[in-house]
């Protein structure tokens, strides 16, 4: 009797364990559905916002250049001093006058082409790995452009150079090509990072200062090539890459 | 209840928006087509291909539904002997692509409070 009771009892008790369940699983569902819910209003918010950032980054990426880092242009201006340096010291170049009888020695073409190696490896190196670090590819249509509208006034700049200085007009070097080189700049200032353009400007303005102050020729491209490709690496590090 | 409320009011605004959301742009590849070609003039198929980082025949079928569309145009040119497709965006394609991002602008500046 008290064990049927007991029996009793404990069915009962289930019972009602049964009917709390269900009545625990409609309240789950109630909440899961609103949870549901929500959580799906708040991916798609997400989503409209990644769809945006992803219209904005193509449209950036594929009308600018914007892998350049700012160490490139710290490395670029620390083997422009460190150039100047060797070109001063060592072999004594340092032209008073435009014109120089002594002519250009091959060590100076030689040291400037090191030079320049250095500085456009550096870049292409840094490049590629900022490139990849922004999950792009460094090779595409704007780098192309980025090229050619550089190269053009480069190698322009090129040859006037290496006629006039085996002319003999030895002087016009270093100012010529602060100029040439700043005009590049300024050509591509708009497809890449803003700050090309200022970096344009100082060389130009200093290549023509050098141009009239041909004694400080060299002294002005070590501010050029050395100082301003320094402060300006420095400025754009700290503005794009630092975090 | 009252948080039913606001949800409901909230999901009614808003597909009021994703309406005006064109359909061509559902996919990213061809929202990323135009994206490219609003900022650009003209791009050729490879210069393309390198942005959107996709396969040849993938490109091209999107090309080909945005260009049912007439929402990007082809430009076919030789350099050489080789021939150069070179596309861009219509004025169709362009009202199109700006009214999308302005409906997707209201969308994100609807649900913040």
């Amino acid at each position: 009797m008290h064990i049927l009771f007991m029996g009793e009892l404990l069915s009962i008790s289930i019972c009602v364990n049964f009917i709390n369940h269900d009545i625990l699983l409609h309240v789950w569902n109630f909440i899961f559905y609103f949870a549901n819910k929500s959580a799906f209003h708040m991916k798609e918010e997400k989503d409209y916002i990644k769809e945006i950032s992803e219209i904005r980054s193509m449209m950036e990426r594929s009308s600018k250049f914007l892998s350049l880092s700012g160490w490139a242009g710290i490395m670029a201006g620390i083997y422009a001093l460190a150039g100047v340096y060797v070109a001063d010291s060592y072999f004594g170049f340092n032209p008073q006058e435009i014109s120089d009888r002594g002519g250009i020695g091959l060590n100076i073409i030689l040291l400037a082409t090191v030079v320049l190696i250095f500085a456009i490896f550096t870049a292409i190196l840094l490049s590629y790995k900022r490139a990849g670090k922004r999950e792009e590819k460094l090779w595409n249509s704007t780098t192309r452009r980025l090229v050619i509208n550089m190269a053009i006034p480069l190698i322009s700049g090129g040859v006037v150079i290496l006629i006039l200085a085996f002319k003999g007009l030895v002087g016009l070097i270093a100012p010529l090509t602060m100029i040439f080189y700043g005009l590049a700049l300024f050509n591509v200032s708009g497809i890449t990072i803003k700050e090309i353009k200022g970096l344009g400007i100082t060389q130009i303005i200093l290549g023509l200062i050098g141009l009239y102050f041909v004694e400080y020729g060299l002294l002005l491209w070590a501010l050029g090539f050395g100082v301003a490709h320094i402060l300006y690496g420095i400025v754009m590090y700290f503005k794009y890459e630092r975090g | 209840m009252a948080l039913s409320c606001i949800l409901n009011t909230r999901g009614v605004k808003v597909k009021t928006f994703t309406d005006r959301l064109h359909k061509a742009f559902e996919s990213r590849v061809r929202l990323g087509i135009m994206s490219a070609l609003a900022v650009n003039d003209t791009l050729d198929f490879n210069a393309l291909k390198e942005y959107l980082d996709i396969t040849d025949g993938n490109l091209a079928s999107h090309i080909k539904a945005l260009e049912k569309e007439e929402f990007i145009g082809v430009e076919k040119t030789f350099i050489g002997k080789k021939p150069n497709t070179r596309y861009f965006a219509t004025k169709i394609g362009r009202d199109a692509f700006n009214k999308h991002l302005e409906a997707l602008e209201s969308i994100v500046k609807s649900r913040k409070f």
